[in-house]
């Protein structure tokens, strides 16, 4: 079976994922990558025509809580744990409009 | 050179995609309060926070405003529907992924019928899912060169309403939204105000050669923040994609923000590659189980939508234009009902309510709905009857209202401390008269020397003597035959 | 029988009769600490130690007001360095959260402190429990108390080794695709996974959510049957807890396997599981047929399917709950960025760990556009024919027996270059946590001195079936006494 994943896919699902790669990373990752996948694609020999997904085999359906409101955190606890913050506010790096 | 206007040649094709705040008072999946205004990230928690560990559980009553919703539009509604995680990096989404619905979304197919520019429209709703709202970023008050991230806003319940391609132009599209902005007032689940963000819309807008099927490029236009602004944005976009098509341009698939200030649309500075949301199930969640006798609950429990209201007060007499204006506005139309309720005629009814209550509450700056109202809508249904049934003029009905406004009390009890009945006896009016045409004998000479004003100012004495109360008809009748 | 050696059972009865106060059992557990700890390095971070002998007065004081007292009251517990609480720093054993106090507790932390456990500290783990030997810790490494060359397992690695140290009573773990049972197999000690559902994963930082559990370890059958009464139960803060009555599992234990027919499925002892193993397991199951037990092969084809399955949606769940992880509102932030995507790309590319990276990679591409039909929809198909094939075999049996683990302990950086050599050390214990259902493991023999690690899957909330086979093959077997001698500390 051939190379599943390139070096141009892993830049991409790297910046999909936020992740800063080097780029002499960048062939270990797709070596990797692909091995994993190679053995994964072992799955396409099962037959699965009309079985359904299964995203989680326990849970409870309709599980809801009422509508009452409570107070939280703090305003000194939530931003307790941040890098960076101004005036209760968390501070990022400038955003831009409409980016 | 082109021939014909842009409308004569394109078809505007616009779907619209609404985002609305659910009136909750906790966050769609913890128990943080949602009121509008806090101190920034003082109404959070671990789970709207994201911070590592805590976990979503879905407020009931989101549920239930966003069902009340869905079948007010007339959706068929998924009662397993389930909830998906879309995933994406940005400052004010704090999680890294919205919970939201993808695949099994609560409703589909609805409908909104409304008055158009040129008749009654109909446009089909594609979906309408829950979700919860991001929280907000600001410039305002940060060092140069940051933004502040407040999360007060992140987890809201909001509702995603989007609509099929069946929206024909920019004024199609803002009749649609303040007619589903109404709707959605009706079934109470929103305050559905645009100017505070508890509404918002985007809009996906191609045009096509008049005659073609085929859909144009989608260009996705945001940032409209009033009802106003979306009709401008629109009649903006349509203008400067006609303008690119006449010149043999190709339009570019692209997401544009309206610049309110310069009346245009600009293209993002998105650093997004390609969207690439990775929707998958929310594996913290299972699905809803919403029983059938649930849904029919919440059915029985709509109000009157609009539509079939405007139909009513039509039957019961109403012009159309004064039917619209009640409808427009679900706390006006329920004053009006308990009126009607209270033994009111109905036109003039609407009259005393839409003219001089409205009237006089605008000058307060109150609305019917509010606390500072404080006429009840039964004692305006009697203050119409009292004027109906001939015991106080519409002229005395005036003033009881400007003491029923200011004071709260009931019409009978004004008219009766301050001795405002109509006088209709005649032994009274004639009385009246008499001392009229005896201490004035200049009118009284001018009317038979064929001045016809003369008459006017005697029935004027006639009821200021009388103080207003006595029977116009019939000071004109016994002055005549006095005089006669 | 040493102090630091004693079950929490034990020492229960030691504090209500007065024999032992809380404080002497916390000092023998933080003597036993000083002792070793260099040696094994379970912790991550620990509690300082006045502030552990003061909840262990309270406890005693409490007694002295003639309070009753429940099972762990008094009794020094660890918990894995990815769970919430107050009292410590929260870090899933990864630079990226370096720093983080949690203000919140896990809930199965604070049902512990509700009964008075002395909380100890936390263990190490591999970063964000994605591994198989702790080595993937930003924290050093844990070593195998049994073999100080080997590793203890992973990814609760600091957990099980603290619990066969003895540096800890018991402890909880998390287990994803084997995180519990694997360790406790590796270091010779009893480690449950609960049903999916049975404990709130609130306050649990999320590596898999459809898959995490958290489960307990002890040193015997007993303690684990005890801990997990204490922390389960349904949470209205975790949506997929539980809402089921929780037995009383102590009266589960029952010392013998009569009238209880188990599978033993033959894809878990396939090719791949060493001859040691082989033999233990077999040993193990002409034990449970003296016991009284009718054992049965039986077959579950997707079984050998299931690591590929896993090693799809683990890592895909993954990428979605590690995106929250991006230097704004606690962990880790890179320095000197100027625009906010930059942040995020370098605050994750140093923060995450060379195996966390990999995952997230992973997942993330089984997600995308193109490719989630192929990758990640596939794997859930394959694991509903999975879940399928178990409910039937558990309607005929009582249980399945199985290895935990294909081979015993294995050395340092054996695996760390070859990540499928390492994935392919949980294929014994992932195709439980597709299905949800509950395992437990305990030591049925020794190879060259470590420890091998017997394995009970049971139906979907009957612990008590599990908790009573592990009972009665521990009262029979007799290996539970035996303890790892850890050589003097290293140089
Ligand atoms: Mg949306
Ligand atoms: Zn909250």
């Amino acid at each position: 079976m051939g190379a599943t994943i390139g070096e141009e896919q892993v830049r991409h699902v790297a910046a999909l994922a936020r992740l800063a790669l080097p780029e002499a990373d960048v062939s270990r990752y797709a070596r990797e990558l692909d091995r994993i996948l190679e053995h994964v694609a072992r799955l396409q020999a099962i037959d699965t025509a009309d079985i359904p997904l299964t995203s989680n085999a326990l849970v409870v359906a309709g599980v809801l809580r009422p509508d009452e409101a409570r107070p939280g955190l703090s305003g000194e606890d939530a931003v307790r744990n941040a890098p960076a913050q101004h005036a209760g506010m968390y501070q990022v790096p400038r955003v831009l409009d409409g980016a | 050179m082109s021939v014909g206007t842009v409308e004569q040649r394109y078809e505007t094709v616009v779907g619209l995609e609404v985002h609305v705040e659910l009136a909750t008072r906790s966050k769609m999946f913890c128990s943080c309060p949602t009121d509008f205004g806090a101190p920034p990230n003082t109404q959070v928690c671990p789970v709207c926070l994201g911070l590592p560990g805590a976990l979503p559980v879905p407020n009931a009553r989101a549920i239930e405003y966003a069902l009340r919703a869905a079948l007010a539009l007339g959706c068929e509604i998924d009662r397993e529907c389930r909830w998906d995680r879309k995933n994406y990096h940005y400052p004010d989404l704090p999680k890294g992924y919205q919970i939201t619905q993808y695949a099994r979304p609560l409703a589909r197919h609805g409908t909104l019928r409304y008055a158009g520019g040129d008749g009654e429209r109909s446009v089909r709703i594609r979906r309408l899912h829950m979700e919860e709202d991001t929280g907000k970023s600001t410039h305002e008050g940060m060092p140069g060169g940051t933004t502040g991230v407040d999360l007060n806003r992140a987890g809201v319940p909001l509702i995603e309403i989007v609509s099929e391609p069946d929206i024909r132009g920019p004024e199609d599209a803002r009749l649609y939204l303040q007619s589903l902005r109404t709707v959605l007032l009706y079934t109470r689940v929103s305050d559905v105000k645009m100017e505070e963000g508890s509404l918002r819309c985007d809009a996906n807008v191609s045009l096509r050669p008049v005659g073609t099927q085929a859909y144009g490029a989608l260009v996705e236009v945001k940032n409209m923040n009033s009802f106003r602004s979306v009709q401008r944005a629109l009649e903006y976009e349509v203008h400067r994609q006609a303008a690119a098509l006449d010149a043999g341009e190709r339009i570019v698939r692209e997401t544009r923000h309206w610049d309110e200030k310069r009346g245009v649309t600009f293209p993002s500075r998105s650093k997004e590659e390609a969207h690439d949301y990775r929707y998958f199930p929310e594996p913290d969640l299972g699905p809803c189980a919403l029983t059938e006798a649930y849904v029919e609950q919440v059915r029985a429990s709509l109000p009157e939508a609009p539509g079939a209201r405007q139909a009513r007060y039509e039957r019961l007499g109403l012009p159309a234009h004064d039917a619209g204006v009640l409808v427009a506005d679900p706390a006006l139309a329920l004053y009006f009902d308990r009126m009607l309720a209270g033994g009111a005629a109905p036109r003039e009814g609407a009259s005393l309510l839409t003219v001089e209550l409205l009237g006089r509450l605008n000058a307060l700056g109150v609305t019917v709905g509010e606390s500072g109202c404080r006429v009840q809508p039964e004692q305006l249904a009697a203050l119409q009857e009292l004027v109906a049934s001939g015991v106080i003029s519409g002229k005395i009905a005036k003033d009881v209202l400007d003491e029923m406004v200011a004071g709260g009390a009931d019409p009978q009890a004004v008219v009766a401390r301050r001795g405002l009945q109509q006088i209709s006896d005649d032994g009274a009016i004639v009385d009246a008269v008499r001392s009229a045409i005896a201490v004035n004998p200049q009118s009284v000479a001018d009317f038979r020397a064929g001045k016809k004003q003369a008459l006017g100012f005697l029935v004027g004495q006639v009821m200021k003597a009388t103080k207003g109360k006595a029977n116009p008809a019939k000071v004109n009748e016994i002055l005549a035959r006095e005089l006669g | 029988m040493e102090l630091y050696e004693w079950p929490a059972h034990r020492i229960h009865r030691g504090l209500v009769t007065g024999e032992v106060s809380a404080r002497e059992v916390a000092l023998a557990t933080l003597d036993r600490i000083g002792q070793v700890e260099s040696s094994v390095g379970a912790y991550l971070h620990l509690r300082p130690r006045e502030d552990v002998l003061a909840d262990a007065d309270a406890v005693d004081a409490a007694l002295r007001r003639g309070e009753s007292l429940a099972a762990f009251g008094g009794v020094p517990v660890a918990i894995k360095d990815n769970m919430c609480c107050r009292l410590l720093p929260t870090t899933c054993a990864s630079r990226i959260l370096e720093g983080f106090h949690p203000p919140y507790d896990a809930t199965a932390v604070t049902r512990l402190q509700g009964q008075r456990a002395v909380l100890l500290g936390n263990t190490n783990m591999d970063e964000f429990a994605m591994g198989s030997s702790t080595e993937h810790s930003a924290g050093g490494v844990t070593r195998n108390p049994w073999d100080l060359g080997r590793v203890p397992g992973g990814s609760s690695g600091g957990s099980a080794a603290a619990v066969a140290a003895g540096e800890a009573v018991v402890a909880l773990g998390s287990d994803t695709g084997g995180s519990v049972r694997q360790p406790a197999a590796f270091c010779g000690v009893v480690g449950l996974k609960p049903t999916y559902g049975r404990v709130s994963r609130f306050g649990l930082v999320a590596f898999a959510s459809s898959l995490d559990q958290i489960g307990p370890f002890g040193r015997d059958v007993r303690d684990v049957a005890l801990l997990l009464g204490a922390v389960a139960g349904h949470d209205p803060a975790d949506a997929t807890s539980r809402p089921a009555e929780v037995p009383d599992f102590e009266a589960a234990l029952v010392p013998d396997c009569r009238g209880l027919r188990l599978g033993v499925p033959r894809e878990f002892l396939a090719a791949g599981v060493s001859p040691e193993v082989r033999a233990a397991i077999a040993a193990a199951v002409d034990l449970l047929v003296e016991l009284g037990a009718e054992v049965q092969e039986c077959s579950l084809p997707t079984v050998p399917y299931a690591l590929d399955a896993y090693y799809v949606i683990a890592p895909a769940e993954a990428s979605s709950n590690l995106a929250r992880f991006e230097g704004v509102r606690f962990g880790r932030r890179a320095q000197g960025t100027s625009d906010y995507v930059e942040m995020f790309r370098r605050s994750r590319g140093e923060g995450f760990g060379p195996e966390v990276r990999r995952r997230i990679m992973l997942g993330t591409y089984a997600l995308s556009a193109g490719y989630y039909d192929q990758y990640y929809g596939k794997a859930q198909q394959v694991r509903t024919l999975i879940c399928r094939e178990f409910e039937e075999a558990l309607s005929g049996y009582a249980a399945l027996v199985t290895p935990t683990a294909p081979s015993v302990a294995f050395g340092f950086a054996e695996k760390m270059d070859d990540p499928l050599q390492m994935y392919a050390s949980d294929v014994c214990t992932v195709p439980i946590n597709l299905a949800g259902l509950p395992a437990v493991s305990l030591p049925c023999g020794f190879s060259n001195g470590l420890p091998i690690g017997l394995q009970f899957i049971g139906r979907a909330f009957d612990e008590e079936t599990i908790l009573r086979l592990a009972y009665a093959y521990e009262q029979a077997a007799d290996l539970r006494h035996r303890r790892p001698p850890i050589v003097a500390p290293r140089g």
